[in-house]
């Protein structure tokens, strides 16, 4: 095998080659080593991972403790029933699209323009300096994100009622708590994004910018000619990701971020979901639910992942 | 980005450059201003008696500066159990994590392993399916994990995005030929795992290690749901009742003599505190690795 190392493509497909030459069998014990190093992780995620997806049976069952999963008695559909004939239904669904719908598209387009600025910047101490503190927010807890909005908020003597010269009660207002939720998520979370971006366009071809010079384009037409284009792939793959997360992003803050007068806004299924099963103790009403949002996470998924394929052949034709 | 641009940019003509440079470096620093004064603020407010806070007399400097607030974090048993408890969970949790992370990322960055594909999907599946809250609860309560520090961390299986980019990075980073070379010595999988794989891997292992530690020094949403016997509440957890609820504890009450009034001004300095000591741990250690987290981003987008 070391002879067939001239060139590292081809020595590789030799060696896969070679590798597929030789009988299954051998190559199973070849690699038990390997298999044994599997055993752990793969055990833990079939009891913890798929253990709880047979479970989610339960949503079509009433389920009992005592009797166990088989033995809890088939209800068919009557907890979805429950849910969508109870009285805040709608508001709990409307919430929760909203609340995702509106922090995608004002938090995806943020963290694109920041790498696009800072892929510019030319003076690479600052740059260093920039980027530490633009990820610094990432790594705290949402709680502790939660405590300082309640403090920056507080009707009396709060950063923001200081700054502004008024006494406004943010958090219990209806009306702020999206902007809220989202600002403080676009805070917290933007300067990590960029890392994604960042790594894309230090790919690109820096022979593109002195052509770009040469023809005497501006940073600006450089940036639109240039580093856009060749972020637009990894962008799509974001939106995408990020589409797949609609429906569970966010129980943590909207929950710390709830109180009564907020509800009418702040009501989503997610914390509905803790509520029923955890402390309600209400399991196959709120594993009911649980499987209503993924299922809508699922069909959100399909339709984004299409409309961000057609939105990128367009770019691309 | 690389030398030759900044040489490039350096070249005569450049005068809209110029421009230009002043706009992005302008722009930069009010950016990272933004970020970083709420932070700020409340750094300076944790060293200030909170009225003055309240009054804001605090946008630069501290106000009558004093340590009570941290006297006060520290001397409150709830936060210092939380705090070992936060620790605890931490350290176990992390190098559970990288464990995981690397058993499972090393077979499957062997080309040569039969059901390579199968074992892939296995565990990315998990990525994004999963039981749900309450169907993942009961297996967690019928194994026994409930109040147990395993709960904090076996639920949450292998990370799977993490070891993606482990995967990747095992993939396009180590020389195949030091595999090869490895093999035909005669070195099994697992000398080959322990002597090329993890000493090469360093900068990867650093990330991974990082990622995890934030995560469970963050997490509070495990332990609301698994550890609710008394004295498990990791620290975010008991920090809840301080910061969302402002509930004033029981061992700050009995500290206090000066009646309603100083009680309430002690609540208020122990929230700026306890957000300086819960966050600060993290913010030290991620600038040392921060140079490594584009680099294994990229390997781990290489692939997806």
């Amino acid at each position: 095998m070391s002879k067939l190392r001239a060139g590292p493509s081809r020595a590789s497909a030799a060696a896969g080659a070679v590798a597929h030459r030789k009988p299954l069998k051998q190559r199973l014990i070849e690699n038990w080593q390997l298999y044994l190093l599997l055993l752990i992780p793969v055990i833990i995620t079939i009891v913890y991972k798929y253990g709880p997806m047979y479970g989610i049976q339960i949503a079509f069952r009433d389920f009992k403790a005592s009797r166990g999963i088989w033995g809890s008695e088939w209800v068919a559909f009557e907890w979805f029933e429950r849910f969508f004939s109870s009285p805040n239904c709608g508001r709990m669904i409307v919430n929760t699209v909203l609340i995702s719908l509106y922090s995608l598209l004002w938090s995806f387009p943020v963290p694109i323009i920041l790498a696009l600025a800072l892929n510019q910047l030319r003076f690479h101490k600052l740059k260093r300096v920039v980027q530490t503190v633009l990820y610094a927010p990432h790594f705290i807890s949402t709680m502790i994100i939660c405590g300082m909005l309640r403090i920056f908020l507080s009707p009396s003597g709060g950063l923001i009622n200081l700054l502004l010269g008024t006494s406004i009660d943010f958090i219990n207002q209806s009306s702020m708590f999206r902007s809220i939720y989202i600002i403080s998520g676009i805070w917290q979370e933007a300067g990590w994004g960029t890392i994604i971006y960042l790594a894309t366009l230090s790919s690109v071809d820096t022979s593109l910018y002195e052509a770009a010079k040469v023809d005497g384009a501006s940073v600006f037409q450089r940036i639109l000619h240039i580093d856009l284009p060749a972020l637009v792939p990894m962008a799509v793959l974001q939106l995408i990701l990020s589409a797949s997360n609609l429906m569970n992003v966010g129980f943590e803050k909207i929950y710390l971020l709830q109180t009564d007068l907020n509800k009418p806004v702040s009501d989503t299924i997610a914390v509905y979901v803790y509520e029923q099963g955890i402390l309600g103790a209400e399991y196959s009403y709120s594993t009911a639910i649980g499987l209503f949002n993924t299922a809508v996470n699922i069909v959100l998924l399909i339709v984004v992942s299409r409309i961000a394929k057609k939105a990128s052949d367009v770019q691309f034709v | 980005m690389s030398a030759k641009t900044k040489t490039i940019g350096k070249k005569p003509g450049g005068l809209s450059d110029r421009a230009s440079d002043v706009v992005l470096v302008v722009l930069s620093v009010v950016i990272m201003l933004l970020v970083a004064y709420p932070l700020y603020y409340i750094l300076v407010a944790s060293f200030s008696d909170p009225y003055d806070v309240y009054a804001g007399k605090t946008f630069l400097l501290p106000s009558q500066f004093t340590l009570d607030g941290y006297k006060a974090v520290f001397s409150d048993d709830s936060i210092l159990v939380g705090y070992w408890n936060s620790i605890k969970y931490t350290v176990v949790g992390t190098i559970f994590s990288v464990v995981m992370i690397y058993i499972t990322a090393y077979p499957l960055s062997n080309p040569d392993l039969p059901g390579r594909k199968f074992f892939n999907i296995f565990f990315v599946i998990t990525m994004y399916f999963g039981g749900g809250l309450i169907p993942t609860y009961l297996v967690v309560r019928d194994t026994g994990l409930i109040n147990t520090i395993w709960a904090m961390f076996l639920p949450g299986g292998v990370a799977v995005s993490n070891m993606i980019i482990a995967r990747n990075y095992f993939e396009t980073s180590i020389p195949k030929e030091l595999k090869e070379a490895a093999e035909i010595d005669g070195a099994s999988k697992l000398r080959i795992f322990w002597d090329i794989i993890i000493p090469l891997s360093r900068p990867i292992m650093a990330v991974m290690v990082v990622f995890s530690m934030v995560a469970y020094w963050n997490d509070w949403f495990t332990a609301l749901i698994y550890m609710t016997g008394e004295g498990r509440a990791p620290l975010p957890l008991v920090l809840r009742n301080i910061l969302i609820a402002s509930e004033t504890s029981a061992s700050q009450a009995s500290m206090i003599s000066g009646g309603y009034a100083a009680l309430n001004k002690l609540t208020e300095s122990i929230k700026f505190g306890s957000i300086i000591v819960a966050a600060a741990p993290m913010l030290i250690i991620y600038p040392f690795v921060q140079k490594y987290f584009e680099q294994g981003f990229m390997a781990g987008a290489v692939k997806g």
